[in-house]
């Protein structure tokens, strides 16, 4: 367990180190390519290490994590739009502050209001009426013809953080690299703490933390709370990253890919998000190029992964070093 | 209010409610019998539009199609069954999830690559093309068949559960999973079986509907949701529960679109209406469930002794 | 995870860009090849193909490849396939475009790294307004202008009520707000349906409604493939015989055969508004249809039609300045003559780089081969231009 814990810390850091070096070395070559793939990356990255600590340490499968997504996006996009077009001054602001805060609130509302009806359920049933409030929120989307419906809204201008340009493209990957260690290290933090432990008892044995006369409601409901905040805020990341947003953030199978991308890197490892997203884009931009019939080998790996390779890569990784 | 109007709607509901049923009574054994949530339940309903609308186009018969994809459905799901299904029965519910997108993704391109990205469309026979008039309702006569073979699965469904060896099985092993086993039942083929049947269930449903839209890629994704909604609505592992959960949602989504707008116009100005109107339709089947789940938030029909 | 990184680092270094060669001129197109969508970007590819095969491959003197990618019929999707092209393969000029959303996703990043950007299907209010730009192009038309002739060409039709029906996304409701426009009579029912990944395909109830409103005209909205489940389930509800149908992008090229096939007679006969019909008599169009038709076997749809002639343009913008791409604002300056012969005959840009042109009222027949297709039966308007040119500062 010592070796393999310390296997881990080496692995990921350097991984971290590749994050940090490889795209910001390429752009200065001249591969502005490159910092695009990776922006968009680490940002899942982020919203899978918000739904890890829900689905790996809570034990909370929630199949609607997209919504925060989304609605941190909007969070950005529509005070923009306001400040673009006219409208609703209480709310139209190019400033970042403003819209990261709003993010972070929406997100922390939505999710203390569906959290606490949607944690009355278990297993499955917890999957899908995570998913159906999602769904709701598409549907709503869809139908906000101010906000473009399902054309979506342009982003004319990135969030205002003097003395950082978010347009500028290292600077915004400073910020999502910079914001992904930080929710790393948080989420590290609260499953070692006395609250991650009460979730992870929970997860194993509930009627055992009842016992105890601790009533784990209240810590799933904070969990989740935490987890809708982080994604949330990948939102406003992500509207920032493609300055257009659309309800098609939102969508189930949305939320469906940020669960994949968990279970192929290892759903019970707290890096387990970061390599499932570097995976997954890295086989979608590879197989991709090679045909339009890309999805048939990623389906297979998928399949091959889950057959072959309980834990996903990483539990592929710790049996290698165990055996 | 229209009382034509109002029996021809619930008629299009109940239509729809069949279909549903259909999709939903394999994911529904399936899931309550081996524990397994089959998102690839989508690729059979595709399959069997596929299937069926090539055999109904190269041989000029409906009929032989609707075997057709029967049969068709059948073996792939057999051989997916063995090769890859069987060992996710004891995985947990993520892995299944992963493991059954992937073999959606599978699907899909490899209809992609046999038929081409356009879809089949097929020619109903001359006598399912007209309407039938029953008492001053006039109504498409293939709906009305479809109605009629979706009451006659249910109807086999309800007697091979209840009144067979079989059925009794299924049902021990919906209620409690490790009593099979102890009964000494060879629990592979009863698993394969059941697997085998909600598949050819789904190939029906898709050549059923392959005449009213067509057979596309990808079609049965978009309605998987849904059976998924019906069968957490109806109590995991309950027929009984699918095909009322089926008949409601159904019904409710069919009045929402037909009648909504009307309604919210009374209380909303018309503009306003005209756009929350189908927002709130396409919304409402997900309300249904968030509401029921949180005061039964196990279904409305869950088999007991859990 | 080691070789993870290892591989991760690889890929990285091996994918150098593949820097555009000055003897060349390369054009990205960005359309849907895959899902059931791509039934659409196919007819599209293959008309790029053969409009590449009428020029030989050459612009301005130059050797032309076409870099296609896919949109997967995802905003986000189509706007990571436009910075490919633009940031990787540093493509000269962007053409495609089915879908409003992929284009709006799209759009910011082509005029950021200034490159010209040509619509060839998708015409969003906003970018024909507001959001105009010297940059962007359309060969086919803005949203609001088909729907316009539509309700104009019911009014010459004398259809007193009406009855509508489109799917309930932005275009849907252009499409509704276009005939509503121009249409004199009443509208007596209105359906916005379900759009979107779990679009609605049955459209019962909607059909019992229309049949109770007792309208003299239906018209719909339905691209793709839910035109065909539409048009199959109004002759199935006995509506072909007691109500005409009208159509705008619902009946075309693609969704014909297969109506054909499954013997859907009943939309024989029913019109529909649009810029162009297969049978259009001008020598451009003349070379382009028996051209698809020789290599393809099969009728062009419009689809094909617009990107047919967003070939034919860059060209002419290529001919113009000797296949020199190098400065953008020459660039826009000769694709805003609009000097090429058009598939529609007469073509020119309005301010706001819409094209003005006709539209026409076409019917659905039989070709002398058995085939069904579409011919014109009347001129609706003339050099019409879309109403957001005015609030486009350009």
């Amino acid at each position: 367990m010592e070796a393999s814990s310390k296997t881990s810390i080496f692995v990921g850091a350097i991984f971290l180190v590749v994050l940090a070096v490889v795209p910001v070395a390429l752009f200065y070559a001249g591969e502005i390519f490159w910092i695009d793939i990776f922006t968009r990356l680490v940002i899942l990255a982020i919203a899978g290490t918000s739904l890890y600590l829900l689905l790996g340490v809570a034990g909370l499968p929630s199949f609607g994590h997209a919504a925060y997504l989304g609605l941190g996006a909007y969070a950005v996009g529509i005070p923009v739009h306001y400040a673009t077009m006219g409208g609703a001054e209480w709310l139209a602001s190019y400033n970042g502050w403003w819209q990261f805060s709003l993010a972070i609130l929406v997100s922390a509302l939505f999710a203390l209001v569906t959290g606490a009806i949607s944690l009355r359920t278990r297993g499955v049933h917890f999957i899908m009426i995570t998913m159906a409030f999602s769904q709701m929120i598409y549907y709503a989307l869809i139908s906000l013809e101010e906000y473009g419906a399902d054309d979506g809204l342009s982003v004319y201008s990135p969030s205002e953080f003097p003395p950082l340009l978010l347009d500028n493209p290292i600077h915004l990957y400073g910020i999502c690299f910079g914001s992904l260690l930080l929710v790393l290290y948080v989420v590290h933090r609260l499953q070692h703490s006395r609250f991650g432990r009460v979730l992870q008892a929970a997860k194993q044995n509930e009627t055992r933390v009842l016992a105890s006369g601790v009533n784990p409601f209240k810590y799933r409901l904070l969990a989740y709370v935490m987890a809708g905040v982080i994604a949330g805020y990948a939102g406003a990341l992500m509207a920032n990253f493609s300055l257009f947003i659309s309800p098609d953030m939102v969508e189930w199978s949305r939320s469906g890919e940020l669960m994949f991308m968990i279970i192929l890197g290892g759903s019970q490892h707290i890096l387990g998000p970061l390599v499932g997203s570097s995976l997954f884009i890295l086989l979608e931009f590879v197989l991709s190029r090679w045909s339009i019939y890309w999805h048939l080998p990623f389906g297979i790996i998928l399949l091959l992964v889950v057959l072959f390779g309980r834990g996903g890569i990483i539990g592929m990784l710790r049996r290698d070093k165990q055996s | 209010m229209d009382i034509v109007l109002l029996i021809t709607q619930a008629v299009n509901g109940l239509q729809l409610g069949v279909l549903l049923f259909l999709l939903s009574a394999g994911l529904t054994l399936t899931f309550g019998i081996m524990d397994l949530i089959n998102l690839a339940h989508a690729s059979f309903y595709m399959l069997g539009a596929f299937f069926g609308a090539t055999v109904a186009i190269y041989t000029g018969s409906f009929t032989l199609g609707f075997f057709a994809a029967i049969i068709g459905v059948l073996i792939v799901a057999w051989v997916i069954e063995k090769g890859i299904i069987s060992q996710l029965y004891t995985r947990d519910h993520l892995d299944q999830l992963l493991a059954t997108f992937g073999l959606i993704l599978i699907a899909d391109t490899l209809v992609h690559m046999i038929w081409g990205p356009a879809g089949l469309a097929i020619a109903l026979p001359p006598l399912l093309q007209g309407q039938v008039a029953l008492g001053g309702v006039t109504l498409p006569s293939y709906r009305i068949l479809i109605i009629g073979v979706g009451l006659l699965v249910a109807l086999g469904l309800y007697w091979l559960v209840n009144h067979t060896r079989t059925g009794m099985l299924i049902r021990a092993g919906a209620s409690n999973r490790r009593m099979l086993g102890n009964l000494g039942v060879d629990v592979g083929s009863l698993f394969a079986a059941v697997f085998c049947m909600g598949a050819a269930l789904a190939g029906v449903a898709g050549i059923l509907i392959t005449p009213i839209t067509e057979a596309s890629i990808g079609m049965g994704n978009d309605i998987i949701i849904t059976a998924f909604v019906v069968v957490i609505i109806g109590g995991i592992g309950s027929i009984k529960g699918a095909f009322v959960a089926a008949i409601i949602i159904g019904m409710i989504d069919t009045f929402g679109r037909a009648f909504l707008d009307q309604i919210f116009m009374m209380i909303m100005p018309a503009e306003t209406a005209e756009t929350a109107a189908p927002a709130v339709s396409a919304m409402l089947i997900y309300l249904l469930m968030a509401i029921i789940l949180s005061l039964r938030p196990a279904g409305l029909f869950p088999p007991k002794l859990r | 995870m080691k070789k993870l990184a290892v591989a991760l680092l690889a890929s990285a270094s091996l994918c150098t860009t593949a820097m555009a060669a000055d003897d060349a001129i390369q054009v990205g197109f960005v359309t849907t090849l895959t899902t059931g969508g791509a039934v659409i970007g196919n007819d599209m590819r293959d008309a790029v193909n053969l409009a590449l095969d009428h020029m030989d491959n050459t612009m301005g003197g130059k050797p032309v490849t076409v870099l296609f990618e896919d949109d997967g019929f995802k905003p986000a999707t189509g706007k990571q396939a436009t910075d490919k092209l633009i940031k990787e393969d540093n493509v000269d000029i962007i053409a495609g475009y089915i879908w409003s959303h992929v284009l709006m996703a799209s759009y910011r990043s082509a005029l950021k790294a200034d490159k010209v950007i040509i619509s060839a299907n998708a015409g969003p209010s906003a970018i024909a307004g507001k959001l105009c730009d010297p940059n962007f192009f359309s060969t086919s038309w803005q949203n609001d202008q088909t729907p316009m002739a539509l309700g104009e060409l019911l009014n010459a039709r004398d259809v007193k009520s009406l009855y509508l029906m489109a799917p309930n996304y932005a275009a849907g409701k252009d499409m509704v707000a276009g005939v509503e426009r121009t249409f004199k009579g009443e509208i007596i029912g209105k359906d916005l349906t379900k759009w979107g990944a779990d679009a609605q395909l049955d459209f019962s109830a909607e059909l019992a409604k229309a049949k109770a409103s007792g309208a003299e005209g239906l018209a719909v909205f339905y691209p793709g493939k839910a035109g065909g489940a539409f048009i199959k389930q109004y002759q199935q509800a006995g509506l072909a015989d007691t109500m005409p149908l009208y159509t705008m992008f619902t009946v075309d090229a693609l969704s014909l055969p297969k109506l054909q096939e499954a013997n859907m007679t009943g939309i024989l006969g029913s019109e529909m508004s649009m810029f162009w019909s297969p049978e259009m008599d001008n020598p451009a169009n003349q070379k382009f249809v028996a051209g698809f038709r020789e290599k393809y076997g099969r009728y062009p749809s419009f689809y094909a039609a617009q990107s047919y002639d967003a070939m034919n343009l860059i060209k002419s913008a290529a001919d113009a300045l000797d296949g020199d791409f190098s400065s953008t604002s020459a660039v826009r300056y000769e694709l805003a003559k609009a000097n090429f012969d058009s598939i529609r005959g007469d073509f020119e840009f309005g301010n706001n780089h819409m094209p003005i042109q006709n539209f026409y009222a076409r019917k659905v027949v039989e070709d002398a081969d058995g085939n069904w297709t579409t011919e014109i039966t009347k001129t609706v308007f003339e050099k019409h231009q879309d109403t957001y040119a005015a609030s486009c500062s350009m």
